[in-house]
């Protein structure tokens, strides 16, 4: 172990942790501000806003030595015997006169400004700054900068702490942001017919401690601090990158990154972040429909009703096929195999329609954007294994309903995106009864006897595990819509079980009844577990 | 002093002096030839660490010092960098060396490279300079062509190449990272320290970067011995353990109002005031001076009181000025307002700094801004409190910046506020009788000129 002295608080660091005096004294409960430095990128010391002043302590006499000019925190290791003293009047005034400069230039547009509520530079100032302008009060214009189809730059408000130039270079490897000009007119831009355009673009704009870089997306939609956030998972890909879901009045406005070391660090694709649109669209199922029995018009069912009539009429029906769709929980998979076996205790359990684009995509920094469109095969592939000797497929299940083995089938899908063709989907005309629970009319939802809605992926709770065995218990962000009930909710029902549906009590039972899945059993920690890894570790 | 000859400037006036053929003619390379030889390249670096050089680019590190931090036995390529992007306002002494004594420069990077095992070197050349371009690159060919650059030199096993790169105009790139970055082919934005070039420099690997002036005196050193060179100069101050003296002879760039501007070479502890008199003719058209820039603009200001201080390493230090820096001295003559003087200074510095650190950045376009207001006629007597603690705040040395330029930047509105405070507050209350005594905010002026 290695102790570290904080304004006067000594802490404990692990020998061998690379920490820098930031990290160090964020243990110890002192946050030493900072604009350039960032976790996930190379240190280039040139903010200047985390000058402390350091030392180091004789291990042998005691005696402290401290250094006689101010450093950068940041860059700075702390080791057994530094220092670290953040709040002489020396760093205070450093401190002061880092935002008195930043400001010089800067259009302080707070009113008109996005990240007005979650700005450093905001934020900063009221903690370190001083009341009074001495600079000369000069106009201010507000130009912005295309840079890209996702991001917009307000030239102005930048402070060049030069994050989102090394995200480009370090992390999505694209390099398309740099700095032109020098001193104090530098700003950032792209070169002439080379836009911000990579799949991880959106990142640039969290990375932004000012509101110099603004999401297109979010532009002007919503005041930061009407925002509520819920920690989720990202269902755009097998990855599973943990997110923060920020929403009001159930409507999301955006979703970010969560910092997750073991599954996405501090970052998220294009293709997530902006992938919660459909969540909104009015082309959504919104009520339980049955097809009326003399044509293809189909009647409003109370969800009530749903829950014993879908029970008896696909148990007289016959033989029973489920596809569970790799958009469900653990929770929603356990309870549907539970409740289609309690039916029809030969059911057929299939894993749904498994989506894929291309192949897997990674980039320089680590980061890998999977070919697999959906967050949780190898959950439902674990809880069919849980009833069926072995797992068969949406290709199978499809095979075995034109064979006629089964005489109902019920389909899971929620899939954000058109998955399935008429030809795919005419031999499912057939059946005697069919269940289609989706986000959006299909072909096979358009030959459905029972259409059911489903919920999107932050209108969902309870548990995802991604490409990397990693198993992630989350919150529903929002309620889906009027109408709508969360596939979890319909099956709880249909089991009969009381009060509202928790997936907790779910995952529990998953855990009891499962040796594989025994380690989602406890409270699950906010960045998941590795089953394969807490699974060894128990036997 | 009388007697006192030049040695680095041996073949100015020497009609084609900057050839191999006279180059060999005054003792040239024979030294090289006799070292590669008979010394290990340790030998080399003991031999430079013993005659006490000190880097002439501006920081004056002990040059042999500076060889020993690179890592022992490093198995990969380890890179000589020579820094001639010579951009401090006021100094022309690596031109006169690369113009008409390129071999002597060149025997210098050879021997520097045999010291430090590097087997590349990189001239990193200013782009204002296309003659000194022309006469290296035919010396560097014929360096070649002699046997002296290349594979196995003289027979000796050892090889060299060495590039001559043309920077882009920038004054950071005379600051050692930024140099190596700008090599790189990056920006010049100066790198953070530790590692230190030595440790990790030019493509990550082990590099020493030395001036131009460094070559010349190594290869001077070699020819001469240790203790020529040791008997020139000002020894160290025995009372003060980490003084290493100033050694050797030293090549002053004198500039501004005197009679005889130009390149002299004297012993370094020579006073500004021998210099302006004995060498430069004195002030011109009989005027007094009111200021000196001791070694080029970064440096600050000697006023007329301070002219008998020591131009050697030590000296302009003892004065309030940030050092010897390159050895230009500019004469500011009793004609010139000071504010002129600061302003043209505070310009040079909002245009040059990189823009990297804060402090910097902000702090040397906000000094300018003040001084075109003052100019314009709108000054305060804030300003110049404001002036003052920009100065004090910010740079290496307080800790605010990555690189030196901000200390460059600083020192001259210290300096000048410091001890013309008082023709500062004249002007000002002068020019803006119903403004000056003003503490709130003013408006902006338009600026112009920077950029």
């Amino acid at each position: 172990m290695a102790t570290v002295i904080v304004d006067g608080k000594e802490i404990e660091i692990g020998a061998h942790e690379r920490l820098n005096c930031i990290e160090a004294a964020r243990r110890a409960g002192v946050e030493i501000p900072h604009y350039c430095w960032h976790p996930g990128l190379s240190v280039v010391a040139s903010c200047r806003m985390c000058l402390v002043e350091t030392g180091t302590r004789d291990a042998a006499t005691g005696k402290i030595t401290m250094m006689p000019k101010l450093v950068p925190g940041c860059q700075t290791p702390a080791k057994d015997g530094t220092v670290i003293v953040t709040d002489t009047a020396l760093v205070k005034d450093s401190r002061a006169r880092v935002e008195e400069s930043l400001l010089i230039d800067h259009p302080i547009d707070c009113s008109i400004c996005d990240k007005a509520g979650e700005c450093l530079l905001q934020d900063y100032h009221f903690e370190h700054g001083q009341t009074e302008r001495r600079t000369d009060l000069q106009p201010f214009h507000s130009r912005r900068r295309d840079v890209g189809p996702t991001v917009t730059l307000f030239v102005d408000r930048c402070i060049m702490c030069t994050r989102c130039v090394r995200f480009t270079r370090e992390v999505s490897g694209t390099s398309e942001l740099m700095v032109i000009n020098r001193g104090s007119k530098e700003e950032i831009s792209v070169f002439p017919g080379f836009p911000l355009d990579n799949k991880l673009s959106g990142n640039v704009v969290d990375l932004c401690p000012v509101g110099a870089l603004g999401d297109k997306d979010f532009l002007y939609q919503q005041r930061v601090w009407f925002l509520k956030r819920e920690s989720n998972v990202c269902g755009g890909c097998s990855a599973g990158c943990s997110i923060v879901t920020e929403h009001n009045q159930d409507t999301v406005y955006r979703l970010k990154p969560r910092e997750n070391p073991h599954v996405n660090k501090w970052w998220m694709c294009d293709e997530g972040r902006y992938g919660w649109h459909h969540l909104h669209s009015p082309d959504r199922l919104l009520s339980a429909g049955r097809l009326v029995s003399s044509g293809e018009d189909r009647e409003t069912v109370e969800w009530s009703v749903v829950v014993t009539r879908l029970r008896e009429e696909l148990a007289a029906a016959g033989r029973l096929a489920v596809a569970i769709s790799p958009m469900l929980t653990l929770e929603e998979a356990w309870m549907l195999c539970a409740a289609a076996r309690s039916i029809d205790p030969q059911a057929g359990l299939f894993l749904g329609h498994v989506p894929t684009s291309g192949g897997d995509e990674s980039f320089p920094g680590g980061f890998t954007i999977r070919a697999e469109k959906c967050p949780n095969r190898r959950g439902i592939e674990a809880i069919i294994g849980l009833f069926e000797p072995a797992v068969r497929g949406w290709d199978d299940l499809v095979r075995a309903v034109a064979a006629s083995e089964y005489d109902a089938a019920w389909i899971t899908a929620a899939y954000p995106h058109a998955w399935i063709d008429d030809v795919t989907a005419a031999p499912f005309g057939r059946l005697r009864s069919l269940v289609v629970q989706d986000l959006f009319e299909s072909p096979l939802s358009k030959l459905a006897t029972w259409r059911l809605p489903a919920a999107g992926f932050a209108e969902r709770s309870g548990t995802w595990v991604n490409v990397a065995h990693r198993a992630q218990t989350f919150t529903a962000a929002v309620r889906p819509p009027a109408g709508v009930w969360p596939e979890g909710r319909l099956f709880w029902n249909m089991l009969g079980r009381r009060g509202l549906y928790d997936p907790n009590a779910v995952r529990r039972q998953i855990a009891d009844s499962s040796v594989s899945l025994a380690a989602i059993g406890g409270d699950m920690p906010a960045h998941g577990v590795d089953l394969r890894v807490d699974q060894l570790a128990s036997t | 002093m009388a007697n006192f000859q030049p040695v680095l400037l041996e073949a100015v006036g020497v009609p084609g002096g900057h050839t191999l053929k006279s180059y060999r003619e005054r003792g040239g390379y024979a030294p090289l030839e006799r070292m590669l030889k008979e010394k290990q390249p340790a030998e080399v670096t003991e031999l430079v660490k013993a005659s006490g050089l000190r880097g002439r680019g501006g920081a004056g590190f002990p040059t042999g010092l500076k060889w020993t931090f690179l890592p022992k036995d490093h198995p990969g390529p380890i890179y000589l960098c020579i820094n001639a992007d010579e951009s401090e306002p006021g100094t022309f002494n690596n031109r006169i060396l690369m113009e008409d004594d390129p071999h002597q420069v060149i025997e210098g990077i050879i021997l520097s490279a045999y010291a430090t095992r590097a087997t590349t070197a990189y001239l990193y050349l200013r782009y204002e300079y296309p003659q000194c371009w022309d006469r290296l690159q035919s010396a560097i060919d014929e360096a070649y062509a002699a046997g002296l650059l290349g594979k196995d030199i003289q027979g000796s096993g050892f090889s060299l190449d060495l590039y001559l790169h043309r920077g882009a105009a920038a004054y950071i790139c005379g600051e050692e990272t930024g140099l190596i970055e700008s090599l790189e082919g990056k920006r010049a934005w100066p790198r953070i320290k530790p590692p230190f070039p030595a440790i990790e420099g030019l493509f990550r690997k082990p590099t020493v970067v030395n001036n131009i002036e460094t070559m010349a005196c190594v290869a001077q050193i070699a020819r001469r011995g240790v203790d020529w060179f040791r008997s020139i100069g000002v020894p160290a101050d025995p009372n003060n353990p980490r003084d290493p003296g100033s050694y050797g002879p030293k090549l002053y760039c004198l500039s501004g109002h005197v009679e005889r501007p130009g390149c002299y070479e004297a012993p370094l502890g020579i006073t500004a005031r021998q210099l302006i008199d004995g060498h430069g003719g004195g002030v011109w058209k009989g005027r007094k001076a009111k200021a000196v820039i001791p070694g080029g603009i970064s440096m600050g200001l000697l006023t007329e009181a301070e002219l008998d201080t020591p131009l050697d390493f030590a000296g302009p230090g003892k004065v309030g000025c940030l050092g010897l820096g390159t050895a230009a001295v500019v004469v500011i003559d009793e004609t010139v307002s000071i504010v002129d003087f600061l302003h043209n200074s505070c310009r040079f510095f909002a245009h040059e700094s990189c823009g990297q650190c804060t402090p910097c950045r902000e702090g040397t376009a906000w000094s300018l801004r003040m001084l075109e207001r003052i100019r314009a006629g709108k000054g305060r007597l804030k300003d110049l409190e404001l002036l003052a603690e920009i100065g004090n705040t910010m740079g290496m040395m307080p800790g605010s910046t990555i690189c030196g330029l901000a200390d460059g930047a600083a020192w001259p509105i210290k300096n000048a506020i410091k001890k013309f405070r008082g023709e500062f507050e004249e002007y000002i209350k002068r020019t803006n009788p119903s403004g000056w005594m003003v503490t709130d905010p003013v408006p902006a002026l338009p600026i112009v000129g920077a950029h």
